[in-house]
C-alpha cells in the first residue's frame, strides 16, 4: 500500500516536472507567438490615430493576447470583432492596484460595460501614454471621475473617488467637508457641480497632471 | 512657451461659443411677447440679431420645427426612445438626487422640471461634451476650420455655411441626431482631408473618439484623396510628390520607431516608477538628459577634434601604461587625444605627414590648400559651439519645464488639485500604493485643518525661538562650509609647495609623485560626501512647517558648498597652476588641469559607490538586522540630483582641457544608473513626503543652467580671453591668448589673399568690439522683458475669462429660469383655454 503511494507521488512528480518542462518550453516558443500578423494598412491606420509607434503596437498586442490567448487570435490581418471582458483586463499589472481601473476600463469601452476590443485597449494606453496632450488627457480623466455618467462631477462622485483614494481612511464628516470645500473652490459657474469646464480649468492650473496620469505600458 | 500659455487658457473658446448659442436658442423660441423681451440682457439682442443674420434659412427653418415640435409636447410626455433617453432620464433623476440636499440654496433646482427644461439642459454643449459623439464631431469641425483658415490652404466658401456652428437641433432632437451627425462628419472629412498631412495626423490624435471612429474618419479621408487624385488625373509630377510625401510619411515612422528602440532603459524606468512614483523617477530621468547632452558634447568634439587628430598622429607614445593611470589619469595617458597638449597648432595636411616629430612645424599654408584643417580654429569654433548649443538647448528646456510647471495664474483651488491629479497612475506596487493613499489621507486632514482654523498667531517667544534655531542652523552650515573652503585652499596651496620642492629634488619616486595628485579630489570629495549629512542633521534640528520650504532650503545649502568648492577649485587651476605652471615643472599647464578634472569625475564616482554602499546597503542592513526596524531608508532625490550636477558642471569644465572627458562622463552615468537603480530596487522604500515632481524637475534644470552651465563657460571663456597658453604643446602655443586663433588665421588668409582684407575688419571690428557684445546682452533683456510683459497680459486675460465664466453661469441660471416660468405660463395659458373650452 505504502509502495503504491510511493510509485503514485512519484508519477505525479514527474508528471509535474514535466509539466514545468512545457511551461518552460511554451516561454521560451511565446515570443515567436507574439509575432502576429498585422496588415501594413492597419498600422499605418493605428500609428495614425494614437501615439504610438510600430513596436508598441506590436507590444501591446502581445499584452493583448497574453490576456485572453483564448478569446483573441494571432491572425489580426481582417481585424476581427473580439473583446476582452473587464474582469480579464482589471487584472493587468499596470491597473491591478489602481483604485480607479474599473472606472478606466469603462469609460474607453464603447458599450460602458468595461469590454475591451483591441482598439479600444490601443486607445485607453494610448491617452494614459506620455504624448498625450492635456485636453485628450483631461475629457478621459474627467469621464474617469464621473462615476455616475451624468457628465457632472457632482458630490456622490466626489464622494467616491475621495474614498478610492484615501482607502475610506477619512471620517464622513471629513469627506463631506472635504467635498464641499472642493466644489467651492472649483465650481466657477456656480450650479454646485464640476462640470467639463471647471474641471478642465482645474486641470490646466495642476502642473502634476500631466505626469502623473500616465501609465507605462 | 507663450503659445503653450495661451492654448492652456482656462476655458477654450469653442465650448464657451457653443454654450451662448445653444442658449439663445431657446430664448428666441419661448421668449415671444415684447414685455418678455425687454428682460433679456441688452448685449444678448445684438448676439440674437448676429444669430438670425447667420442663420438665415436653415435656422429659420429648424427654429419653427423646433416650435412645433415644443407645442406638441406641451403635455410633458415625449415620446422618447433610443439609449440616449435611458441615458438623460437617469441624468435627469441623479441631477434631482445628488441636489436634494441643496434644493433651498439653488433656486435653479427647483422641483417643477419640465421635461423641455431638461431636455435643453441636458443638450447643453458643457453637459455633452466629452460623451456625445456628435458635440465631439461638431467641436473638431470648428477646430480643423479654423486651422485650415490660420494656413489658408484652399479657402472655399462652401465651408463657411452657417449650418457648421453647432446649433441646437443637433445636440436635442433625438430623431435628427444621426442625420446631422453624418453630414457634420462629412464636412469634419472635408476639412480634415483638405489639412496638410501632419496637422492631420495630429488632430486625429487629439480627438476624444475611439479608435475604430477615427479609423473610419480617417479611411473616408484617405478614400476621398485617392478619388480626388484619380478623377483629377494628376499631372506626372504632382502624382510623384503625393509618392514621395506618403514615402517621407512612411519612413518618418520608422525613423520613429528606430528612435523609440534607441532609447535606453525603458523597462527599468517603469519598474522604477512603478514601485516609487514620478519623484524617485525624475531622478533617473535627470540622469538620462545628462547622458544625453554628454554624448551630444562628445560627438560634436569627437566629430571635429578628436577623429581629425586621431588620423593624424603627430607622435609615438613611448610611457608604457603602470595602471595607476586609469585613476590619476596622468603618466601614458597624458600625450593621447585624451588632453589639450596632443592637438596640433598647424593646418592638417590632406594626406598622413610623413615629416614627424616636428612639433612647432607650421605647415605652409599655401602647400595645403585644397583641403585643410585648420586645428587652433576647429578647436577654439568647436569648443565654443558645443557650449553655445548646449546652453541654447538648456534655456529652451528650461523654458518648457517652466511653462508646464508654472502655471501664470497661481491657484487656489489646493483640495480641488490634491484630489483629481495627485494619483500617480504610474504607481503598481501594492505596498508603495498603500503609502501614497495614506500620505493623500493625512495631506488633505492637513489642508483641511488648516482650512478650518484659521491660522493661529504664535507668541513672540515662540517666534524668537523658531528665528533662533533657524539663525544657529544657518551659521553651522554657513561656517561649516567657509571652514571647508578655506581648508582645500589651503590645502591646495600646500599641495602646489609640495610639487615644486618636489620638481626641485628630482629622486623621488615616480609612482608616488602620481600617487599624491590623488589627495585633494580625495579631500574634495570627502567633503562632498560628509558635508551634506551634517546639514541634514541640522535640518532634523529645526523644523519647517512646509515640506517644500524644507527641500529648498536643503538644496540652497547644497548648491552653496558644491559651487564654493568649483570656485576655490577654479582659483586654484586658473590663478595658481596656469601662471606658474614652470615652476612645478609643467610642460602643459592645459593637461594637468584637464588630469585634475579627469581624477576630480573619478573620485565622485567612486564617492558616490561608497555612499551608496555604505549609506543605503549597510544601514538598510544595520537597521533591519541591529535595530529590527521595519523602515527601509528613503532615497534622497535632492541630494543626488545635486551630485549629479557636479559631476556635470566638472565636465563641462574640462571639455576644453580634456576634449574625451564627455566619454568619461558617459561611463560613470551608465555606472552610477545602474548601481543607483540596484540600490534603490534593494535598499529603498518609496518616500513619505510628498514631492512635487514638475517643480523639482524645472528646479533641478534651472540649476543646471545657471550655476553650472553659466559658472563652467564662465571659466572656460575666461580661459580662452585672458590666460596665456602654455607655449610648447596644444594648437594655441605661438599665441598670447586662445582667442587669438581667429586673429591670427584672419591675418593669414588677409596675407595669402588681399582682396579678403575686408572680412579681417569686419573680424577686428564685430568681433573684437565689446560694444557688439552689450548689444546683443540688450537684445535679450529686451526679449525677456517682452517676454514678462505678455505673460503679465495673458494673466489679466485669465482673470477677465474668469470673470466671464461667472458672468456666464448667471447669466444661465437666469435664463434657464425664465424658461422654466415662460413653459409654465404657456401651460397656464393653455389649461385654461382647454377648460374654457370644455365650459363652452
Amino acid at each position: 500500500m505504502i509502495l503504491h503511494r510511493c510509485v503514485i507521488v512519484s508519477i505525479l512528480c514527474k508528471f509535474r516536472l514535466h509539466l514545468k518542462g512545457f511551461v518552460i518550453m511554451f516561454s521560451a516558443i511565446k515570443p515567436s507567438i507574439q509575432s502576429i500578423c498585422f496588415s501594413h494598412a492597419v498600422f499605418l491606420s493605428l500609428q495614425d490615430c494614437t501615439f504610438f509607434t510600430r513596436k508598441e503596437i506590436l507590444r501591446l498586442h502581445g499584452r493583448y493576447h497574453e490576456l485572453a490567448p483564448h478569446l483573441v487570435p494571432m491572425d489580426y490581418t481582417n481585424e476581427p470583432d473580439c473583446k476582452i471582458p473587464l474582469a480579464l483586463i482589471v487584472n493587468m499589472p499596470e491597473l491591478k492596484e489602481n483604485p480607479f481601473r474599473n472606472r478606466i476600463v469603462e469609460s474607453f469601452s464603447e458599450d460602458g460595460m468595461g469590454n475591451l476590443s483591441f482598439n479600444e485597449f490601443v486607445d485607453m494606453f494610448s491617452v494614459l501614454s506620455e504624448m498625450a496632450p492635456r485636453e485628450l488627457k483631461a475629457i478621459y480623466a474627467f469621464k474617469i471621475y464621473d462615476f455616475n455618467v451624468d457628465n457632472y462631477l457632482c458630490k456622490e462622485d466626489l464622494e467616491k473617488t475621495l474614498n478610492k483614494l484615501t482607502k475610506e481612511e477619512l471620517t464622513p464628516e471629513e469627506v463631506e467637508l472635504v467635498c464641499e470645500k472642493t466644489i467651492e473652490e472649483a465650481d466657477l459657474d456656480g450650479d454646485h457641480k464640476l462640470s467639463f469646464a471647471d474641471f478642465e480649468n482645474m486641470i490646466s492650473r495642476a502642473p502634476d497632471f500631466l505626469s502623473t496620469f500616465h501609465i507605462r505600458i | 512657451m507663450v503659445q503653450e500659455e495661451a492654448c492652456s487658457l482656462p476655458l477654450p473658446p469653442g465650448p464657451l461659443m457653443t454654450k451662448s448659442e445653444s442658449v439663445l436658442s431657446p430664448v428666441r423660441l419661448s421668449v415671444r411677447s415684447p414685455a418678455d423681451e425687454e428682460g433679456v440682457h441688452d448685449s444678448f439682442q445684438q448676439l440674437i440679431a448676429e444669430h438670425r443674420d447667420n442663420g438665415a434659412a436653415s435656422s429659420a427653418l429648424e427654429l419653427q420645427q423646433l416650435q412645433s415640435d415644443l407645442d406638441e409636447e406641451n403635455r410633458d410626455n415625449m415620446p422618447l426612445s433610443g439609449p440616449e433617453h435611458e441615458h438623460r432620464r437617469r441624468q435627469g433623476a441623479s441631477d434631482l438626487e445628488c441636489d436634494g440636499g441643496e434644493r433651498e440654496m439653488d433656486p435653479i433646482q427647483g422641483e417643477g422640471w419640465s421635461s423641455d427644461t431638461l431636455k435643453i439642459l441636458s443638450s447643453m454643449p458643457s453637459r455633452t461634451i466629452g460623451r456625445n459623439r456628435g458635440a465631439i464631431i461638431s467641436q473638431y469641425c470648428n477646430k480643423t476650420l479654423k486651422l485650415r483658415r490660420r494656413r489658408q490652404t484652399r479657402p472655399s466658401i462652401r465651408d463657411f455655411s452657417p449650418s457648421s456652428r453647432p446649433s441646437i437641433r443637433s445636440y436635442g432632437m433625438e430623431g435628427d441626431t444621426t442625420d446631422a451627425e453624418v453630414s457634420k462628419r462629412e464636412r469634419l472629412v472635408n476639412n480634415l482631408q483638405n489639412l496638410p498631412v501632419s496637422d492631420r495626423v495630429r488632430m486625429l490624435r487629439g480627438m476624444p473618439l475611439s479608435v475604430a471612429e477615427k479609423k473610419e474618419i480617417r479611411n473616408l479621408v484617405m478614400q476621398k484623396e485617392k478619388r480626388i487624385l484619380s478623377n483629377k488625373k494628376l499631372s506626372c509630377c504632382s502624382q510623384l510628390k503625393y509618392y514621395i510625401i506618403i514615402a517621407a510619411r512612411k519612413s518618418w515612422y520608422s525613423w520613429l520607431s528606430f528612435l523609440h528602440s534607441l532609447q535606453p532603459w525603458q523597462t527599468l524606468l517603469k519598474r522604477v516608477s512603478g514601485r516609487f512614483g514620478t519623484g524617485v523617477l525624475s531622478y533617473f530621468l535627470f540622469l538620462k538628459t545628462l547622458v544625453f547632452f554628454n554624448v551630444f558634447l562628445f560627438l560634436v568634439t569627437g566629430a571635429f577634434l578628436v577623429l581629425p587628430q586621431a588620423v593624424h598622429p603627430p607622435y609615438r607614445d613611448t610611457t608604457s601604461f603602470s595602471g595607476l593611470e586609469l585613476l590619476t589619469g596622468a603618466g601614458s595617458f597624458s600625450h593621447t587625444v585624451m588632453y589639450y597638449g596632443y592637438y596640433a597648432n598647424y593646418t592638417l595636411p590632406r594626406r598622413s605627414r610623413d615629416e614627424g616629430g616636428g612639433q612647432n612645424a607650421s605647415t605652409l599654408t599655401s602647400d595645403s590648400q585644397q583641403f585643410s584643417y585648420n586645428m587652433p580654429l576647429a578647436y577654439f569654433f568647436t569648443i565654443g559651439m558645443a557650449f553655445f548649443i548646449t546652453c541654447i538647448i538648456l534655456v529652451y528646456s528650461m523654458s518648457k519645464t517652466f511653462g508646464r510647471s508654472f502655471r501664470i495664474n497661481k491657484s487656489n483651488s489646493i483640495l480641488t488639485m490634491k484630489t483629481f491629479s495627485c494619483w500617480d497612475f504610474k504607481v503598481i506596487k501594492k505596498k508603495s500604493v498603500q503609502i501614497m493613499s495614506e500620505n493623500i489621507g493625512t495631506q488633505l486632514k492637513e489642508l483641511l485643518a488648516e482650512l478650518t482654523q484659521k491660522h493661529t498667531k504664535s507668541t513672540f517667544c515662540k517666534r524668537f525661538c523658531r528665528l533662533m534655531v533657524h539663525g544657529v542652523a544657518w551659521t553651522i552650515c554657513i561656517a561649516s562650509t567657509t571652514g571647508c573652503m578655506a581648508g582645500v585652499y589651503y590645502f591646495s596651496e600646500f599641495i602646489h609647495k609640495d610639487l615644486q620642492q618636489n620638481h626641485r629634488n628630482l629622486d623621488v619616486n615616480p609612482l608616488m609623485k602620481e600617487a599624491k595628485l590623488l589627495s585633494l579630489p580625495t579631500v574634495v570629495s570627502v567633503i562632498n560626501l560628509l558635508l551634506p549629512a551634517l546639514f541634514n542633521l541640522v535640518g532634523w534640528m529645526e523644523t519647517y512647517e512646509s515640506p517644500s520650504v524644507f527641500a529648498y532650503v536643503a538644496i540652497g545649502r547644497n548648491l552653496m558648498l558644491k559651487m564654493s568648492m568649483l570656485g576655490v577649485l577654479c582659483f586654484h587651476w586658473l590663478g595658481r597652476v596656469a601662471p606658474e605652471y614652470k615652476s612645478i615643472g609643467l610642460t602643459c599647464w592645459e593637461d594637468f588641469v584637464g588630469q585634475e578634472l579627469y581624477r576630480f569625475l573619478l573620485m565622485d564616482f567612486i564617492f558616490t559607490l561608497l555612499d551608496t554602499l555604505f549609506g543605503e546597503l549597510l544601514w538598510r542592513l544595520f537597521s533591519e538586522k541591529v535595530l529590527k526596524r521595519k523602515r527601509k531608508p528613503v532615497f534622497d532625490i535632492a541630494r543626488n540630483v545635486l551630485d549629479l550636477i557636479y559631476g556635470q558642471t566638472l565636465a563641462w569644465l574640462g571639455v576644453l582641457f580634456s576634449p574625451v572627458l564627455p566619454v568619461v562622463q558617459i561611463l560613470k552615468l551608465f555606472l552610477v544608473f545602474y548601481i543607483k537603480m540596484s540600490s534603490v530596487m534593494l535598499n529603498c522604500q518609496a518616500p513619505r513626503k510628498p514631492y512635487r515632481a514638475s517643480q523639482m524637475t524645472t528646479i533641478f534644470i534651472t540649476l543646471l543652467c545657471i550655476p553650472s552651465l553659466l559658472g563652467a563657460s564662465v571659466c572656460v571663456t575666461y580661459t580662452m580671453w585672458s590666460i596665456t597658453p602654455s607655449t610648447s604643446c596644444g594648437p594655441f602655443r605661438t599665441l598670447d591668448t586662445m582667442f587669438k586663433a581667429g586673429k591670427h588665421w584672419m591675418e593669414i588668409l588677409e596675407k595669402d589673399n588681399p582682396s579678403l582684407s575686408v572680412l579681417s575688419k569686419a573680424h577686428t571690428y564685430f568681433v573684437e568690439n565689446p560694444f557688439f557684445l552689450f548689444v546683443g546682452a540688450g537684445i535679450f533683456l529686451i526679449v525677456i522683458y517682452f517676454h514678462s510683459q505678455v505673460v503679465d497680459g495673458q494673466r489679466k486675460i485669465i482673470s477677465l475669462l474668469q470673470d466671464q465664466i461667472q458672468n456666464e453661469g448667471e447669466d444661465k441660471k437666469f435664463l434657464i429660469n425664465r424658461l422654466q416660468s415662460v413653459h409654465k405660463q404657456k401651460q397656464d395659458a393653455g389649461k385654461r383655454l382647454k377648460s374654457q373650452d370644455s365650459t363652452c
